[in-house]
């Protein structure tokens, strides 16, 4: 039924024109009746969108090669998981996807809001009715799901690396937080558009930044141990373009949630938090745009298309239009209040956010170089990892250490004294750490030794906090230590959550140490008997077996693992050969040490017809703490995203005083 | 495809009965104003942030001064200060009461229509 989908997307997109239209022209007039249909038409194209996206998931479990996208993106032979992972594994799925998340989170945050931000919602509603539109026209005019064709026997089947278990939660996630992104960039500019700049735009965002920060920094590390056990080239994060397109709206949303406390807490930064809305959601848009438009060459980017002069026109459209709006608003964006010493908590977080920033221009910058080469001088120069690298280190560092530093100095000004005090026993831990740890040897790498040194810092902040804030509890009258502790946690759950968040990046910050810092890497051409010896382990080349898997041949060569005297036990390694694809996979081996966190990683460069096999070999230390981290991060999103009744309570008192609706 | 187009057709017709309902609700309504803020709710809204913020800080504050988080010389610094910026925000809020209450909903000019 390519019918149905296609006359769905056009309705979409009527409907989104309406919404623009009318929703604008409603709050301009000041029009009740006229805003409500306005939302009424972006309600509904949510549901257009939706039957849209169910003509086409049908089409794909149906293997119904009539459909152009389906016949490019799967075969018969593809297991069913990874044909409905097709629905976002081409370019016009994709966009498909963005369009029914963006309709879908439009509806629902214009329905969530409607009562208690309603001044603010009738100018939110136009915004979101002009992103709409956007991709509603890409998907009906420019790169349509539902073309069809001569129906051929079967399909193009699916990209090797993209048959994957990951690939059915990675790019979704990574669209949930992309899309996501929408959200407080519409109710920013719809803050702007009404002059209603109090906090309430704030407030009705807040957890939908987080939600879609979450999804975006969980969506990254999915897709980080993709690379890691699928692309086999033995590391999990390697700059690339499009990876990079991810991190940096991540960063820009990072910032922004660290400097809208002190927006919350003091009234400061009003222009720079909707700057950094305005970035983070720009961001998102040039992230889709470098993924799907071709525009660079990527082991992610499975497209080449027209679709890049359209994107480029609307985020450059995106930019000015805000910029533009900020610039009208500047004299009632400016706060009052003034940073009273650079030795606060809000000063900080500023240097916190600087640096944030400072970080995500280094990499946008080097991700545009190579286009901005090509463009003037004909030769694409790419930035290579040392250009990245030099810069993580640069503002990564200050940035681990600052998450020690800022929640534990005081708001407005804090006296040196008070701060030798607060940090004594911390800066005492990392010291130790440091001096242990450099007589271990561990001074060979000297951004890894200030990694491990800063990590001990925040780690112990963290646990101090909790220890302190678990005590005055109990003094308060907490009836034992566990419900003093989840008193704590109940009362405060942002700073608590956030607190958890941070404990959840040192172990990341430990992980990329530890594997890439003090990582070690063999290589060797073996025949069976053979074997290899790598910090400390011996793998013996065992035997070569060939089996038919549903859509593949695989080859896996067997070793055999010691680790001193002990038996590890075997390990398999080697290639997937797709009929269909015509394509040929690496299929890592990976033996994880779950106490120690270390990763025996092979990969079986080369096999050879008579049996031998180029092997390369890393032992990457520590680099599961990176996957526990991603459990951490989800865990202290989950309790800072947690509804906290008594602030909700306080926003709705708030809001009856001056008559506005006690519901939100 | 006769279907499919008998479907889509459907779909275009409900769309445009959703889009429309406001209208068809209320064909002829006393009033067809959006129910915005006026311009004394919007400053008392704001003066209630700036108390709520106040009232906030203070709690922070003793929390983090009986954690050991923030020592007794920056307590000792803070609270005055951040106490009178609370009595500040709750006396505007005072100020402000007895003209609200002069006024009645109606005189104030906010409609009272129906709820965007």
């Amino acid at each position: 039924m390519p019918e149905l989908g296609r006359a769905a997307l056009v309705v979409t997109l009527g409907l989104s024109t309406y919404a623009l239209v009318a929703g604008a022209l409603a709050a301009h007039l000041g029009r009740r009746r006229l805003a409500q249909s306005a939302q009424n038409a972006l309600i509904a194209a949510f549901f257009t969108t939706l039957i849209a996206s169910g003509v086409l998931l049908a089409a794909l479990v149906r293997h119904d090669f009539s459909f152009t996208y389906v016949a490019r993106t799967t075969s018969e032979a593809l297991p069913t998981g990874y044909t409905i992972s097709a629905f976002w594994g081409g370019q016009e799925g994709s966009l498909l996807l963005w369009l029914l998340i963006l309709t879908g989170f439009g509806a629902a945050a214009v329905r969530l809001n409607r009562s208690w931000a309603r001044d603010l919602i009738v100018w939110v509603v136009p915004i979101f009715g002009a992103v709409a539109v956007f991709f509603s026209f890409l998907v009906v005019a420019v790169a349509s799901p539902f073309a069809t064709q001569a129906a051929p026997p079967d399909g193009a089947g699916m990209t090797p690396s993209l048959q994957n278990p990951y690939m059915l939660v990675h790019p979704p996630m990574l669209y949930l937080g992309y899309v996501g992104l929408t959200v407080p960039f519409a109710f920013a500019l719809g803050a702007l558009l009404s002059g209603r700049l109090d906090e309430r735009w704030l407030i009705a965002t807040r957890r939908w930044t987080l939600f879609a920060w979450t999804a975006l920094g969980i969506g990254q590390l999915l897709g980080a141990h993709w690379a890691y056990v699928e692309v086999g080239w033995g590391g999990y994060y390697a700059w690339d373009p499009v990876e990079n397109a991810a991190l940096m709206p991540w960063l820009a949303a990072t910032a922004f949630l660290h400097s809208v406390m002190i927006q919350e807490k003091r009234g400061m930064l009003r222009i720079w938090n909707v700057l950094l809305v305005i970035l983070a959601f720009s961001l998102s848009l040039f992230g889709t745009f470098l993924t799907r438009s071709g525009v660079v060459n990527s082991i992610h980017s499975f497209t080449q298309s027209s679709i890049g002069p359209w994107f480029l026109a609307f985020i450059g459209v995106t930019v000015a239009m805000s910029l533009a709006l900020v610039f009208w608003r500047l004299p009632r964006l400016r706060s009052p209040t003034k940073l009273e010493s650079p030795i606060s908590r809000e000063a900080a977080f500023l240097y916190n956010n600087l640096l944030l920033l400072a970080l995500c221009l280094a990499i946008l910058w080097g991700v545009v170089y190579p286009m901005l080469s090509e463009a003037i001088r004909g030769e694409a120069v790419v930035l290579g990892r040392s250009y990245y690298d030099f810069f993580l280190r640069a503002f990564g560092l200050p940035l681990l250490l600052l998450m020690g530093i800022g929640p534990l100095i005081a708001w407005r000004r804090a006296s040196l004294r008070s701060l030798l005090t607060t940090f004594r026993w911390p800066t005492f831990v990392a010291l130790a750490t440091g001096g242990v740890l450099l007589a271990l040897g561990a001074g060979s790498s000297v951004p890894g030794l200030i990694a491990y040194t800063f990590s001990a810092f925040v780690g112990s902040t963290i646990v101090m906090e909790f220890a302190r804030g678990t005590r005055a509890r109990k003094a308060l009258g907490a009836a034992s230590w566990p419900g003093a502790f989840s008193s704590l946690m109940a009362r405060n759950r942002r700073r608590y959550g956030g607190y958890v968040v941070h404990a959840s990046i040192v172990l990341l910050a430990i992980g990329v140490a530890g594997s890439s810092a003090f990582d070690s890497v063999a290589e060797a051409k073996l025949t069976q008997g053979e074997s290899l010896a790598i910090g400390g382990y011996t793998l013996v080349y065992r035997s070569l077996a060939e089996r038919q898997s549903a859509n593949a041949t695989e080859i896996r060569a067997t070793l055999g693992i010691r680790r001193g005297a002990d038996d590890l036990g075997t390990l398999e390694t080697g290639k997937n050969a797709y009929t269909i694809e015509q394509q040929v996979s690496n299929e890592v081996g990976i033996r994880s040490d779950k106490l120690t966190g270390e990763d025996l990683f092979v990969i079986a460069e080369q096999i050879d017809p008579d049996g031998s096999v180029y092997f390369r070999v890393f032992v990457k230390p520590l680099v599961n703490l990176i996957w526990l981290a991603g459990l951490v991060f989800l865990l202290g999103s989950v309790i800072t995203l947690w509804p906290d009744r008594r602030e909700q309570r306080r926003l709705v008192a708030r809001a009856s005083e001056v008559g506005l609706p006690a519901t939100r | 495809m006769t279907v499919a187009l008998l479907l889509a057709a459907t779909l275009a017709v409900a769309c445009v009965i959703v889009v429309a309902l406001p209208f068809l609700r209320e064909p002829d309504p006393d009033k067809d104003v959006l129910d915005e803020l006026d311009e004394d709710d919007r400053r008392r809204l704001e003066r209630l942030e700036t108390r709520d913020r106040a009232l906030s800080a203070l709690r922070e504050l003793e929390f983090d001064h009986r954690t050991g988080t923030i020592s007794d010389d920056d307590y000792r610094e803070q609270i005055g200060p951040l106490r009178r910026e609370a009595a500040t925000a709750l006396q505007a809020l005072e100020r402000d009461a007895p003209e609200q209450q002069e006024q009645s909903p109606d005189e104030k000019g906010r409609p009272t229509g129906g709820r965007i």
